[in-house]
């Protein structure tokens, strides 16, 4: 499954400058693996003992990974993976 | 000015103080830190009541090196001793901390003073927020105050009332559809492409410095003392945090003496992730879908709920969540024994309040603040039906027959 993952410009100083990445991926975790493999330094930033820190959103077309399958949510060709900070907002 | 650098909360990197609010380390929140080796308590308690009837008496535990141009000061709201509802709920000494009081009725003009005179400061000239309502408002008005282009983004199902008293201040006002989680998320992306000033995103170390002034304002009005424990509604968490961290850095720097009250914090039970949390003894919030009329709390992922979590548990305190049917009673309640109309959000402070006095976990010897954070008017649904009207024709046979039947005079 070809898919799009979106870096935030927070992380982009790991990724040389790249906001967008193409992977292969039929997982959020496979996508996100394929990206650490392109971009080392990112694995470390963003996950911690083999989950995503606590301030690490993940989203699929808009919809927060945790209201699906978390890493395990399936990915169909095209997706686009967005990874936010989660320190944004509050009212 | 006192205030040093941005200090990850996560793991204490510290960054220059400009628009930035995540660590590039580990993703953690920033915060404000500051530097008060040279303050005199004895002598910052005077500057504090020879200072300006508003925030800025607090200038020096903001970020700023001088007191900012204010055409719209807010702060300084009435803190009313609340003996009726006391007696009603068989509590010893309530205080209601009204900022309702406040330019846009509601302490959403707090965090927003402080957030647009620092993008000012920085040089931004367009203002923009993502809001559950109160926000909207404060900086839709604030921007018009001082000049500014804002964009204010709202899920578009808001109550009317806050839609109104957003638009007509000239800015742009778009609704999206969706929830408010939807609502950030679309404000943390056009962020990052933007050369605008988000108060709650880039800005978001500044703005929620502003909700410290309302422990400093407790502190003073009740003659340089704490109360045993206050009440506080939670939606980000964030206003609920920084009532914690304004009466520890006074408490610290010796302005007043005594413990951090315990800390209840007050959610609606459909959409209460952080007392859901509390309550399973989790460190992190699931995040919910929110189905309440308490629009304004309405946060579904809380930013600053981890936080929350950990001042409720520190302090001995906790985090309650009531129904809808409890929060109209609770506005109610405050109403009919205070004189004051709050919406939602301090109907939930209220229920919150009163389901802790009947559950006996207030001693009656403690000294309670509940916060009061916004004005009924903006949320005139949720009490409609809650009262009957007695219509009459102008004559005293009229009045007489619907108020004073033959039987009862």
């Amino acid at each position: 499954m070809a898919v799009t993952v979106k870096i935030p410009a927070q992380l982009r100083s790991v990724t040389d400058g790249e906001g967008e990445i193409e992977v292969e991926g039929t997982t959020v975790g496979e996508a996100l693996d394929a990206v650490f493999d392109q971009h080392d330094d990112l694995r470390e930033r963003i996950t911690e003992d083999g989950g995503l820190r606590r301030f690490v959103n993940v989203y699929v077309s808009g919809e927060d990974i945790r209201f699906q399958d978390g890493l395990d949510t399936e990915l169909e060709e095209g997706d686009e993976v967005t990874i936010l900070p989660a320190v944004a907002g509050g009212e | 000015m006192a205030a040093e650098a941005l200090v990850c909360k996560e793991c204490g990197r510290s960054y220059p103080l400009e628009a930035r609010y995540v660590c590039e380390s580990c993703f953690g929140p920033l915060e404000v830190s500051y530097d008060h080796a040279q303050l005199d308590p004895a002598e910052a308690r005077r500057k504090i009541q020879a200072g300006s009837r508003g925030i800025w008496r607090y200038a020096d535990f903001l970020p700023f090196g001088e007191r900012p141009r204010d055409p719209l000061e807010p702060g300084l709201t009435p803190l009313v001793r609340a003996d009726r509802l006391a007696e009603r709920l068989g509590l010893g000494e309530v205080w209601v901390k009204n900022d309702a009081a406040n330019p846009t009725h509601s302490f959403k003009d707090r965090v927003v003073a402080v957030a647009i005179a620092k993008a000012q400061e920085l040089g931004f000239e367009t203002i923009a927020c993502a809001s559950t309502g109160n926000l909207a408002n404060a900086v839709a008005a604030r921007a018009a105050a001082l000049g500014l282009d804002s964009y204010v983004f709202v899920p578009s199902d808001l109550e009317e009332q806050k839609l109104l008293a957003t638009g007509v201040y000239g800015t742009r006002l778009v609704g999206v559809r969706g929830t408010y989680d939807d609502v950030n998320r679309l404000c943390t992306q056009l962020c990052e492409a933007r050369p605008w000033a988000f108060v709650n995103v880039n800005l978001r170390p500044y703005y929620s410095q502003g909700s410290k002034t309302l422990a400093f304002e407790t502190v003073e009005q009740l003659g340089w003392a704490l109360p045993d424990r206050v009440v506080c509604p939670i939606a980000s968490g964030s206003l609920f945090t920084k009532l914690g961290r304004g009466f520890r850095e006074w408490i610290d720097l010796g302005l007043v003496e005594g413990e951090l009250p315990a800390f209840n914090g007050a959610q609606a039970s459909g959409c209460s992730p952080v007392a859901t949390a509390f309550e399973a003894g989790w460190e992190v919030c699931k995040p919910q879908r929110p189905d309440t009329i308490a629009k304004s709390l309405a946060i579904g992922d809380p930013a600053d709920g981890v936080y929350a979590l950990e001042l409720a548990r520190q302090t001995g305190g906790a985090i309650d969540a009531v129904t809808d049917d409890e929060i109209r009673a609770g506005i109610r309640l405050l109403a009919e024994t205070t004189g004051i109309f709050t919406e939602t959000a301090g109907g939930v402070t209220t229920a919150v309040l009163a389901k802790l006095a009947d559950a006996g976990a207030i001693d009656p010897s403690e000294r309670v603040v509940a916060y009061i954070t916004g004005e009924g008017l903006k949320t005139l649904e949720a009490t409609r039906e809650s009262f009957r009207m007695h219509e009459i024709d102008p004559t005293i046979e009229g009045f007489e027959a619907e108020l004073e039947p033959v039987a009862t005079r």
